[in-house]
């Protein structure tokens, strides 16, 4: 009876093109138009300041609670730039700068993070999902979305986000476990961050990479310095290029780092080092891709200094749009709204009945 | 018209449906080459193929969680999740995303879902295959919780669940899949979610009741009549949620008694919801206090005790005449 190794030929990559010293692999460096590396170096920086201003915004009282994303600009916008208006993104919750590069204004995130319904509308033309806070929970409507434009026979694509913890979720691996099956067009991005709150990537999982967990399920997984956007950028290229041609899906695992808080409600100093945090401060993926562009020519000390004011004063025009379009947000009545296509009788009759109550309570009213 | 069971009408509501309208896909487990553990499903993969018709890997939250995903996209998809038992898989998915994405979305996104499943005792099963628990979907906000009594309105619903542009949740109960047949046209037809139907008239007495438990209700109500000369008037709640009150309110106001009937557990089910609606809105009209016959608040036994578990026609018979008495 024979004993014998079972030959299984995947294997797992480790994708990096430019180090954390900005030294570029030029054999691996991805073709991308000039117009895109500068349109991504612009997406960086405004997420990047835009998370500074939303911290700003929190610790003054003027939002409430929200997942920063600083240090995570290239795991997602690198990703997400390969997708077509008509693709699907299926955001977790530390996308923001991805959601934006969709399309999503800066004045909903903040109307939102302000616990404002209206901030999560989405435009009719835009097919972003909103953020999910149940970790890992979007990942089987990214099959089921993908799996539904393959029926409809588009090339359109689904890429959904998550975390290093979301990979212990059962939603991640019924999810990757559906897509493999029915060959779903989706791109599975993790954003492997190192900390899920307090525990590390060490205590989530025994696996070596969170990658190698694709081959369980038959799909192609590739990790990447999710600190390099060409590497990011290359592995879903491929990635999509994959799914669009019919051949399934792929989990990529983008190496990052939270560089502040898990939440605005959160206080990091409780389970990591500050030394350890310094480590990833050096391999942020800001300078090393200013670096190349600089290099290539694309970017000049100066142009720099130029988008840095131009995308603050971006970011302050939402910040005064938002806060003047939520003063016009103080009605509660609107809480009644789409709970169902059409409001139930008694649905109504709790909306009738607030709307009397509301009208004696001055404080309720006035809140907003 | 054909003599159909609740099988055979579900069976047709699914194959009419799918003929018309290609946004229809039905997925779960054991529905395609099996046609369903119940053969709800049965044929439909020959039909329809496996493009429309998913064996899906065994898992009922990916399942729901796919659907909602494909629902996103304006697909119509049908789950089937083989025992009520084991929907609390998918209960996150549920309650979590398919209930809120309207919401969530400020209206750009729906999920016209449903979500099949046997439910209930009475067919001498294993553990976890035989509970009723409609009120955890009823208490959440966003979705509907259908459950049919009869081959014909099993159809008819189950037509307008999946056109319902909300998630709903749709409650076979496995005692009545080939309890009995009825007369369910071959053209279409469709039957309101949201509206009780009266299905017996009388002047002295409100029962409400829904699903399995019709038929010991009705059989109860056929007895006071004979053995009593008291004329219940019956009420068939068949969808639980968003519970409309205005017929059982009104039918309460004639008669000014009400009994409720459910297998569900007592405490917090539907008719504790049920009879606050008639405090609230027949309270001066009421001669006695509102009788419920329901389960107890214990996990269902196993089969060889499920009987002296459910409600049956004597038990409701005890209930009615303790609220006529007063």
């Amino acid at each position: 009876m024979p004993r014998n190794a079972i030959d299984i030929p995947e294997k797992i990559e480790y994708l990096s093109i430019l180090n954390e010293k900005g030294e570029l692999d030029t054999s691996l460096e991805p073709d991308i138009p000039e117009e895109l590396l500068l349109k991504l170096h612009r997406s960086i920086i405004l997420g990047r300041k835009f998370d500074e201003r939303l911290l700003n915004l929190q610790r003054q009282g003027r939002i409430g609670t929200f997942a920063p994303t600083s240090g995570q600009e290239a795991a997602h916008l690198g990703a997400v730039a390969l997708l077509r208006p008509s693709d699907w993104l299926v955001p977790a919750f530390r996308e923001t700068a991805a959601e934006v590069w969709r399309g999503r204004s800066l004045e909903s995130v903040i109307i939102y993070f302000n616990g404002y319904d209206e901030g999560a509308e989405i435009p009719q033309d835009l097919n972003n999902l909103p953020i999910s806070v149940p970790v890992g929970s979007q990942i089987p409507h990214a099959v089921g979305l993908g799996w539904a434009a393959k029926y409809r026979q588009t090339d359109n694509v689904a890429m959904t986000f998550f975390g290093d913890g979301a990979t212990s979720e059962g939603d991640f691996h019924e999810g990757l476990n559906f897509a493999a099956v029915f060959q779903a067009p989706v791109i599975f991005v993790c954003q492997n961050n190192h900390w899920a709150i307090s525990n590390p990537v060490a205590k989530q999982t025994r696996s070596k990479t969170l990658a190698q967990k694709a081959l369980a399920y038959g799909m192609p997984g590739i990790q990447v310095d999710g600190n390099d956007v060409l590497a990011v950028y290359a592995a879903a290229k491929e990635a999509v290029e994959r799914a669009r041609a019919g051949h399934g899906p792929t989990l990529i695992e983008c190496v990052t780092y939270r560089m502040t808080v898990h939440t605005t409600a959160d206080d990091p100093k409780r389970y990591r080092s500050e030394e350890e945090v310094e480590q990833w401060r050096k391999r942020d993926p800001i300078a090393r891709y200013q670096k190349y562009l600089l290099d290539k020519g694309l970017l000049s000390e100066d142009k720099i200094a130029d988008i840095e004011s131009e995308v603050l004063e971006e970011i302050q025009a939402a910040v005064d749009g938002a806060e003047e379009r939520m003063k016009a947000l103080g009605d509660p009545n609107n809480m009644f709204e789409h709970a169902y296509a059409r409001m139930p009788a008694y649905l109504k009759e709790q909306k009738k009945a607030f709307a009397e109550e509301v009208a004696e309570m001055t404080e309720v009213k006035n809140s907003g | 018209m054909a003599k159909m069971t609740m099988v055979q009408a579900l069976n047709l509501a699914l194959q009419q449906e799918m003929e018309k309208d290609d946004s229809v896909i039905v997925l779960g487990e054991d529905v395609g080459v099996d046609g369903g553990v119940f053969r709800v499903t049965d044929g439909l993969i020959d039909q329809f193929g496996e493009e429309r018709v998913l064996d899906t890997p065994l898992a009922e939250n990916g399942i729901v969680g796919m659907a909602i995903g494909m629902a996103v996209y304006g697909l119509k998809p049908v789950c089937e999740i083989q025992f009520s038992g084991f929907s609390y898989q998918n209960f996150h998915q549920i309650e979590n995303h398919a209930a809120r994405l309207r919401r969530r979305s400020r209206g750009r996104y729906q999920v016209p879902m449903v979500l099949r499943t046997p439910y209930g005792g009475g067919v001498r099963a294993l553990e976890h295959h035989s509970e009723s628990r409609e009120a955890y979907w009823a208490h959440t906000p966003g979705i509907k919780t259908v459950i049919p009594s009869g081959p014909r309105n099993a159809r008819g619903l189950l037509v307008s669940a999946i056109r319902d542009p909300d998630p709903v949740i749709f409650y076979e109960s496995k005692a009545l899949y080939r309890a009995f047949r009825e007369e369910v046209p071959e053209e279409e037809e469709t039957v309101p979610i949201g509206q009780p139907r009266i299905v017996r008239e009388g002047k002295d007495l409100t029962m409400i009741a829904y699903g399995a438990m019709m038929r010991p209700t009705l059989e109860a109500a056929a007895s006071l009549k004979d053995k009593d000369g008291v004329e219940a008037e019956v009420i068939d709640l068949l969808t639980v949620s968003p519970l409309d009150d205005e017929i059982f309110v009104t039918s309460v106001l004639k008669t000014g008694r009400a009994l409720i009937v459910h297998e569900a557990p007592r405490s917090f089910g539907p008719g504790a919801e049920i009879a606050t609606r008639l405090m609230e809105k027949a309270f001066y009209y009421l001669e006695a206090p509102i009788e419920r016959v329901t389960g107890y608040d214990i996990i269902i036994p196993l089969f060889s005790r499920e009987k002296a578990y459910l409600p049956n026609e004597q038990r409701i018979l005890r209930a009615a005449r303790k609220a006529l008495s007063h």
